[in-house]
């Protein structure tokens, strides 16, 4: 066992750890930070993306030990006071999830995306997030939920950011009355 | 007093066809999603699996002394341990009278089947102790032979995937449309065509590949246990624990808490939540098993695995004549839940939207020594989406037509429906001919088309494809009657139960079990709508047995059709039971009340109102009420559909494929589904896309591969490519509708649509671009190396298993017209 250090969240944690114990099963199981999730043995899923002072790891790939004296920030230190961070709330706005497991390390690896690249073109956020699979969505809404969070960090309102595609699909209600809210 | 918060918004004037943001965002965004590997109990014990590395062969000895003095260990258990309780792996689907089903032990008691199967557990104090002591469980096993072909499995002298039944073949399914009524004799037809094509198509193995692993918590209170699963089904789960283990049903409450993925993945019984039950009732003690990514992969049921002979018979013009599929269908070793009833959950939709005088549908469920198969989404429907959506542009090239002029001179006309096709379902509504035109455009069709005709005039090193899929699929799973005839284990209705809460608020209550598709918004606004009350005001509650008593949960594009009808129901039948106390407490007859934006008012008496949620709070207190009325106007509803509802629509792929190289790429993909009515555009966008990315992988990226001793060589992420962002192109999407009638709402389900349509479009895009290369089939996944195989050196890219493991490896495609002979019994090599 060695004894580690690490802020977490804004929170100080000393524990003992084995050396070989990984980042994320530290996280988890010894600080309950069940927020971040596992999703493969392999590092190829993304799920377990959190910030390791301020850079995203996959933290499946991390051991407990190399995080000692350093600042971890996950999906759950993300909103600050109850206000959600853009890319939180771009993801809700865009429905950039579906059932959410890949979500926590899909937002910790787009943000980090932003960081680096702060209006990234659709090519370059697809290629910026290739690491982190998602099962569900096909990726349009999280390439939407990106576009919006980079306009809305960078101050601008404009979602159309690169060569990217926000709008929703075409709708033809002309069969249909009662999509429109005419049917009684 | 009043008990009555001001409604927080008012409503619009109706919320279905609303972009509503999903409700259920706010935990998963934060991550305070209960994930059931999330849970922690006091004195919990973790599990761990000890799994075959061999594919078949007797167990001779289990030896468990060592991992027993394992540090943390607490018990381990062999299949010998739990042979007298732990019964079999059900199957509920014996889709013939003579389906012969081997059994399915949860833990391997005197043999083992495929790689993956559990042998023995450990329970331990930790997660890594007890994975630790797998590796100390020491298992002799006496090899036999190994079955993995299909086509070799049902050949004269094959070894045996199991040794105590007769042969590899576990049923024999034959629909045969003239024999049923509903057609003309396919053998005469096929005799007197003028053309036939046949072609063997392989629809490779898949894995579901849900992001969550699965994972299942035990709780045992005295002799009652909670168990909480990664699961779609937590109904159908309580009461097949209960028949498997002897557990009294009463005694069960299964709980899906969030739950990350299914796509068909989590509609299972599997062997470990049974582990997990027996070692929690053995040991007393509150238990968790969670697989890793690699247990999954592996162990988890996988999908598709079908070989498909398909003739079909037409006459010079392109009228079709005929439809006769063959397939052979990979059971592997096991039948679990639906195994058999998946291929035939496809058997009346090979005929696709086209009008066929005859048909015939043979399929026989073959063994194999290979992790089982199962619902992946689709289930059957995309298999038969591929075969006729690819044998349609065969006849095409046959016929020297345009293929989409060959779909519309065959396909059903808007003004005849409702349809009944030669497989018997009547389809209920649609318009073919607009969906195709809107995707059309959507694609921008003239303009690549042109651009495809310069590519190839120049020679161009990279090639242009563009294929269609005009495609229906049923939906809306199921007229409990018409599972009765298919010798389904259970019924295809849904329930719902709407409480209203003194302040007003409601509380709905339903069957259908979510894992991302956004219930808790959808019915959110459904019953919005019908009381009147605020969206927010709702809150719907699922996924637990105790909580949800009856249901049949979340699978094959159901949840809103048959799930969302029966809170419909319950909802008109809450409002009906509050007109009789609101015509009490207005003091006005129940005909004189008119409903509308939650409120009761009476006609031609300005003013005399009452809310629905005022009435909610009288019936409470109960202080005034009618006389001989219950004080509740609470309700319950059940809904079975008469039918199932047929989504449709045209999907256009556009492809570039290099033929130095052998990649290809989606240049453009568009699509216009018909899915009735809308309830959330956002959510049912959501779904379409998801459905794009499964299906469009199926063509261009995923295999399960084994090798020739029955190892799964794709049992990572590293080997089975899940596709990323960057592999998928943007898609372009646009909707008709076209209400289903035969449900309140008029949705007719898209949760598998995407799915199902898409993969032939890309094959047949693909295709298109190199047909005039001599190409007339690569095997899917649309592998750069099939690819350039296929240019380069003719046939259809062949294998990439392992050669005579994948079941991939017989006859070739190609195709002759003519007639058909007794040679082509099994294929079409004519
Ligand atoms: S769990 Fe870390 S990459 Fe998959
Ligand atoms: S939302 Fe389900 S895996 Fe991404």
């Amino acid at each position: 066992m060695t004894q580690i250090n690490v802020r977490v969240d804004g929170v100080s944690y000393s524990d003992d750890v084995e050396p070989r114990t990984l980042l994320v099963h530290h996280l988890r199981e010894q600080l309950g930070k069940v927020g971040t999730v596992v999703g493969c043995d392999t590092s190829n899923c993304g799920a377990c993306t959190v910030h390791l002072d301020g850079v995203a790891v996959k933290s499946c790939t991390v051991l407990a030990v190399q995080a000692d004296g350093s600042e971890v920030t996950t999906i759950e230190g993300l909103a600050q006071n109850g206000t959600l961070h853009p890319m939180q709330k771009a993801f809700h706005d865009s429905h950039g999830l579906q059932c959410g497991f890949c979500t926590p390390g899909m937002i910790m690896a787009s943000i980090d995306l932003l960081t680096e690249n702060p209006s990234p073109s659709e090519t370059e956020i697809r290629e910026g997030i290739e690491g982190n699979l998602c099962r569900c969505t096909g990726y349009q809404n999280i390439v939407r939920a990106v576009q919006q969070a980079a306009a809305e960090m960078s101050g601008t309102q404009d979602r159309t950011v690169g060569n990217g595609h926000v709008s929703l699909a075409v709708v033809d209600t002309a069969a249909a009355p009662h999509v429109a809210g005419a049917q009684s | 007093m009043t008990m009555v918060e001001e409604p927080a918004t008012t409503a619009p004037a109706r919320e279905v066809g609303q972009s509503r943001k999903r409700k259920e965002d706010a935990r998963l965004i934060t991550g305070k999603t209960t994930w059931t590997d999330n849970m922690v109990l006091p004195g919990m014990l973790h599990l761990a699996v000890v799994r075959s590395p061999v594919a078949h062969a007797k167990i001779a000895n289990v030896d468990v002394s060592a991992a027993q003095q394992a540090p943390g260990v607490i018990a381990v258990f062999t299949g010998r341990d739990f042979a007298e309780e732990q019964g079999s792996i059900p199957c509920a689907w014996p889709v013939t009278p003579d389906m012969v089903n081997p059994g399915h032990p949860s833990i391997a008691v005197e043999e083992v089947n495929h790689v993956g199967e559990a042998v023995a557990v450990i329970a331990a104090r930790s997660k890594a102790a007890a994975m630790d002591a797998v590796e100390l469980v020491d298992v002799d096993y006496d090899q036999l032979p190994v079955v993995l072909d299909m086509e070799a499995a049902v050949a004269e002298e094959a070894d045996l995937c199991h040794d105590h039944v007769e042969s590899n073949e576990s049923f024999a399914f034959v629909f045969d449309a003239g024999e049923a009524g509903t057609g003309v004799d396919t053998e005469q037809v096929f005799a007197d065509a003028e053309v036939v094509v046949s072609r063997r198509f392989v629809q490779q193995r898949l894995i579901p590949a849900f992001m969550e692993p699965r994972a299942v918590v035990v709780q045992p209170q005295g002799d009652n246990y909670t168990m909480w699963s990664s699961t779609q089904v937590p109904h159908i789960l309580r009461l097949m624990l209960a028949m498997v283990t002897g557990t009294p049903e009463h005694k069960l409450r299964v709980i899906a808490p969030d739950v990350g993925g299914g796509f068909g993945g989590k509609l299972q019984v599997t062997p470990e939540e049974v582990i997990s039950l027996l070692v929690a009732k053995r040991l007393g003690k509150p238990v968790k098993w969670a697989e890793t990514r690699s247990e999954s992969l592996m162990s988890a049921h996988h999908g598709r695995d079908q070989i498909q002979y398909i003739d079909i018979a037409a006459d010079r013009e392109g009228n079709v004549k005929g439809l006769r599929c063959r397939i052979l269908s990979d059971m592997g070793a096991y039948l679990r839940l639906v195994s058999p009833g998946i291929p035939i959950l496809g058997a009346f939709m090979y005929v696709g939207i086209y009008k066929f005088p005859a048909y015939r549908f043979e399929c026989r469920g073959v063994f194999t020594n290979k992790t089982p198969t199962d619902a992946y989404r689709g289930a059957g429907r995309p298999e038969a989406t591929f075969a006729i959506e690819r044998i349609m542009d065969e006849l095409a090239v046959e016929l020297d037509m345009d293929p989409l002029e060959l779909r519309r001179k065959n396909w059903i006309g808007a003004e005849e429906f409702p349809f009944t096709t030669a497989a018997g379902l009547e389809y209920d509504s649609g318009d073919y001919e607009g969906a195709t035109q809107q995707a059309l455009q959507l694609l921008g069709y003239d303009e690549l088309r042109e651009e495809q005709r310069r590519r190839r005039e120049s020679n161009d090193p990279v090639q242009l494809g563009i294929g269609f899929s005009t495609f229906t699929e049923m939906c809306g799973l199921a007229p409990s009657r018409v599972l009765g005839s298919l010798s389904y284990g259970a019924g295809g209705w849904e329930h719902a139960s709407i409480r209203m809460l003194p302040t007003g608020k409601v509380e709905v209550v339903t069957g259908s079990s979510a894992h991302g598709q956004g219930h808790e918004t959808a019915w959110s606004q459904l019953v919005a709508d019908e009381l009147g009350v605020p969206f927010e005001d709702v809150e719907v509650l699922h996924g637990d047995t105790s909580i949800s008593p009856r249901g049949l949960d979340t699978y094959g594009s159901r949840s809103l059709v048959v799930g969302g009808a029966a809170v419909v129901n319950a909802a008109a039948k809450v409002v009906a039971k509050a007109r009789k106390v609101a015509a009490h407490l207005l003091e006005a007859s129940e005909d004189d009340l008119e409903f509308a934006n939650g409120s009761f008012a009476v006609r031609g008496t300005p003013g005399a109102t009452k809310s629905i949620q005022e009435i909610a709070l009288a019936t409470f207190a109960a202080h005034d009420f009618p006389e001989g009325v219950e004080p509740s106007i609470d309700a319950d509803a059940t809904f079975d559909p008469v039918n199932f509802s047929f989504p449709h629509g045209t999907h256009v792929c556009a492809m570039e494929v290099d033929t130095e190289t052998g990649r290809v790429e989606i240049r453009k993909y568009a699509c216009v589904d018909d899915v009735g009515t809308i309830v959330n555009p956002l959510i049912v966008e959501g779904q379409v896309h998801g459905g794009l990315a499964q299906g469009i992988a199926q063509a261009l990226y995923e295999e399960a591969v084994y090798d020739a001793d029955g190892n799964l060589t794709t049992g990572t992420f590293v080997d089975y490519l899940v596709p990323s962002a960057a592999d998928l192109p943007h898609f372009e999407t646009g909707h008709t509708v076209h209400p289903a009638p035969g449900n309140p709402i008029g949705a007719k389900g898209i949760g598998e649509a995407g799915c199902i349509a898409s993969t032939p479009a890309v094959v047949n895009a693909a295709l298109d671009a190199v047909r005039h290369l001599g190409v007339s089939d690569i095997r899917m996944p649309l592998t750069p190396e099939r690819v350039w195989r296929a240019i380069h050196q003719g046939g259809d890219g062949g294998d990439r298993a392992t050669a005579g493991t994948n079941a991939y490896g017989g006859a070739q495609t190609e195709t002759t017209a003519g007639v058909a002979t007794d040679a082509s019994a099994l294929g079409g090599d004519r």
